[in-house]
């Protein structure tokens, strides 16, 4: 069988095609190598263009700004988890390559002088802590379409090769280790497919979509993670998953933090405006944690609206409607549509609701992905690179501020673009695929091809979603944890027993959907034990037996490997920036 | 029980499509009122059931499909305004790969076709190009498009001339290029659509703004795109 398998050759294969991997493939075809995207789904149905508030840059635009002020709300935002010298290269290059963005044709909303745009967004301060300011290049409030449009026109542009609708199933790795090519579904005709590259980016996005109620797309199922757990790596800091304040309560669609960036603002049942009592300074511009937390106790302790009090308001009928019209119409169309609420005359319901994976596969600014081998905790996997939510740079640290991940997207996407570029120079031939890693790739796509009677993916799907939300949501404890972990083992035993009724070749759809659920349940093992271990409250993990930040204890990167039944490392936190001077830990207040 | 009779064809096995009826539980949806809610639990009893979806919020444009009669996004499609049963078919005119997915390269072809990218070869200034308020306005209603395939697909003339028309998709990306102030290929452009089949083979049926799912009006760019080069001739 394997010897049949059709084989393609390129310099670089990016397996992804949001705004990272697009980002990234520019950079690759503009520097004439042989370059391939693999997506899933067509590039543009990717994840990134549900982005909606903008991206940041310290343009200054409308405030003073400057990328130093910036570092320092990241460094904060994220709880003093996040790597100092990957945010001060993401800072610095912040401005430029949102100017590169514009000339690539990305419509950006403009102020009266002609320039961007930008808005004041969550956490973010001018002077280290001082005034609000407005930093979020937008785009109305499709962002993230925008940039994803433009991105995916200029590789078409430059000839970029895509493989549209096609399935990474697994990393193909020699007996030493080096990621050679990887095994890939063709979706159309269900048949494989290898790709052989001397190197391999993964962008495969973030996998919030573990957890019932998520802002996410329902493609966003941690495969790159998943792929990277399964060649025997680790992923990163997994504990950290970002709620936001304000996904549409009940059904999850994201109702962006533009709409407080403009002016709105969040009522409990009282029509109490309650971010006072919690962020007295930031109000409801406070960081994401920050919000979910006091959402999820102002609906704990009974403050909460509605017949069962479950959700909060947040309303924006006080504001000008030409300016919600104007500047937030897809967020008024996405409430109209699904609540039946216009928010120019009512305010809409909102929950904390599962949106980032701060965690990921760990990797330096360079993209590279870092692994602990034999002598240092961050050595690089040779042609390995992980870019955009799937990985962990770490630049959003413990908690991700608003407007950082589209930039985090083009400035990594860049940054690993490059060094592949640097690295191909030296390294210009093809190694011979391992046979034995092929061959472990096919047992694992034929494993969907075991006739019989079984569980079905949806249930275990299903239950995946639920066990998540109720066992490791905003607030976490030791006990509820352990169950959850014990509730994702049942899960992950039963998974054996699973079995497709559908087993035909043509776009199959729910062979894809088996692959996805496996990938999943990895991910949210490593998300629970990982949770469960780190005895504190950091960003948006948040223990309610160890309510406070222990600096001494945890200021690390917890490391995840799927081996064992999960085995747990550590790694220290980078503190040192490239050239100013460490933001040392301080308390947090908003 | 919703009703619905679901266009089925898996090239596996079946020789010829056909059309299998469906009935789901209402209370299985738990308050949800979309379409694709729907039709992800009738995925759940019957697994080989194949449709595209991503976003479930309308800006993906995966799950595009013919919803009794007229093309449309199942995700913002509510349950509430459709007549049971509820007739899906994939989009019309394209070859069917398996049950409601299609073969869209004809329609990213005719995208692609009329360069959709900035062209400006204008040194790069080291700021932003500007753009006043007003020519950024202009953009509206235009740069939003989602590629679903709602519009052409539903156009007479895109099947009646294929691979020859560009169709309101395109056309309505190629006036959203036209019309930007930072543009500077709009000769070009022009050029490009003034011939017999491409721009012109727009016989305003309508269909397309009447379907698309973005409330965008490509009859209108169309129109423009008209007026530009009957401007351009005098």
């Amino acid at each position: 069988m394997k010897n049949n398998i059709e084989r393609r050759r390129f310099d670089c294969l990016v397996i992804g095609a949001g705004g990272a991997g697009l980002r990234a493939a520019l950079q690759l075809v503009q520097a004439d190598l042989h370059v391939a995207v693999v997506s899933k789904v067509f590039p543009t149905r990717s994840h990134t263009v549900a982005a909606q508030g903008g991206m940041n840059a310290a343009l200054g635009n409308l405030t003073p700004d400057n990328w130093h002020w910036h570092m320092y709300d990241t460094v904060k935002g994220g709880d003093f988890l996040g790597d100092q010298d990957a945010i001060e290269y993401m800072c610095r290059a912040a401005s430029r390559l949102v100017i590169e963005l514009e000339h690539f044709g990305v419509p950006f909303t403009r102020l009266e002088n002609g320039r961007i745009y930008q808005r004041p967004f969550g956490g973010q301060s001018q002077n280290y802590g001082g005034e609000q300011a407005a930093r979020t290049c937008a785009a109305a409030d499709r962002t993230g379409h925008a940039i994803l449009q433009s991105l995916y026109q200029q590789n078409l542009r430059s000839r970029t090769h895509f493989f549209d609708e096609y399935f990474a199933t697994d990393l193909l790795v020699s007996e030493e280790g080096v990621t050679q090519g990887v095994m890939v579904i063709d979706i159309e005709s269900g048949q494989p497919l290898i790709i052989e590259a001397k190197t391999i980016l993964l962008a495969t996005g973030g996998s919030a979509r573990i957890f019932r109620t998520s802002t996410n797309a329902m493609i966003n199922t941690g495969d790159g993670m998943a792929m990277a757990l399964r060649a025997g790596l680790p992923i990163q800091d997994m504990e950290f998953v970002q709620f936001h304040p304000t996904g549409i309560a009940g059904l999850g669609m994201l109702i962006s933090e533009a709409t407080r960036g403009e002016g709105g603002y969040l009522i409990n049942k009282d029509g109490e405006r309650f971010m006072e009592r919690y962020a007295p300074h930031a109000l409801d511009l406070a960081s994401r944690d920050v919000v979910s937390r006091a959402i999820a106790t102002e609906i704990r302790e009974g403050r909460g609206c509605g017949e069962n009090a479950d959700y909060v308001l947040l309303q924006l009928h006080h504001l000008d409607p030409d300016i919600v019209k104007s500047r937030l119409p897809g967020i008024r169309g996405m409430s109209i549509r699904f609540t039946g609420i216009d928010p120019v005359d009512a305010p809409i319901p909102v929950f904390p609701t599962a949106h980032y994976t701060m965690g990921g596969i760990p990797t330096n600014r360079k993209g590279q992905v870092v692994v602990p081998l034999h002598h240092a905790p961050e050595e690089p996997q040779q042609g390995l690179y992980a870019i955009g939510e799937c990985a962990c740079v770490s630049v959003h640290g413990a908690n991700r501020l608003g407007g950082n991940s589209l930039l985090d997207i083009v400035v990594f996407g860049r940054a690993a673009g490059n060094h592949i570029i640097d690295f191909l120079a030296d390294n210009r031939f093809h190694t011979p695929l391992s046979e034995a890693s092929i061959e472990q790739a096919m047992d694992h796509i034929q494993r969907w091809d075991k006739k019989g009677e079984g569980e079905s993916v949806a249930d275990i799907t299903k239950q995946m979603r639920v066990m998540m939300e109720q066992y490791c949501g905003v607030f976490r404890t030791q006990d509820v944890l352990d169950e959850g972990v014990e509730k994702g083992r049942e899960l992950l035993a039963r998974l054996a027993d699973v079995r497709l009724g559908d087993q035909s070749k043509v776009f199959n759809t729910a062979r894809i959907e088996a692959f996805e659920l496996e990938n999943q349940l990895e991910v949210a093992m490593a998300t629970l034990l990982s949770a469960a271990a780190r005895t504190e409250s950091r960003g948006a993990h948040s223990r309610l037996d160890f309510p406070d930040r222990d600096d001494r204890e945890w200021m690390k990167h917890t490391l995840y490997y799927n081996r064992d039944g999960g085995v747990l490392d550590y790694k220290p936190v980078r503190t040192q920036p490239l050239t100013v001077d460490s933001f040392p830990p301080v308390e947090r207040v908003y | 029980m919703i009703r619905f009779s679901i266009y089925r064809f898996n090239p596996d096995k079946d020789s010829k499509p056909y059309m299998q009826d469906y009935q789901l539980d209402e209370s299985r949806l738990e308050g949800r009122k979309m379409l694709l809610d729907a039709i992800l639990l009738l995925k759940e009893q019957d697994e080989s059931l194949s449709f595209r979806r991503s976003c479930r919020e309308g800006v993906c444009g995966s799950d595009a499909m013919n919803i009794n009669g007229s093309n449309g996004l199942a995700c913002i499609t509510p349950l509430s305004s459709l007549k049971q049963p509820i007739n899906l078919n994939p989009l019309p005119g394209m070859p069917v790969i398996r049950d409601l997915i299609v073969d869209m390269e004809s329609f990213y072809r005719q995208y692609r076709t009329i360069k959709p990218w900035l062209m400006n070869d204008e040194p790069e200034p080291e700021i932003e190009r500007l753009q006043s308020d007003e020519e950024r306005k202009k953009l509206d209603g235009l740069y939003e498009c989602i590629l679903c395939g709602c519009c052409s697909t539903a156009c007479p003339s895109f099947w009646w001339n294929p691979g020859k028309y560009l169709g309101p998709a395109a056309l309505l990306q190629s006036y959203r290029f036209l019309v930007d102030s930072r543009d500077k290929a709009t000769n070009e452009r022009l050029d490009e659509l003034e011939d017999p089949f491409r721009l012109f083979r727009c016989h305003s049926i309508m269909n397309c703004v009447e379907v698309c799912p973005r409330d965008l009006n490509p009859a209108l760019a169309i129109h423009n795109i008209r007026k530009m080069l009957l401007k351009r001739a005098t």
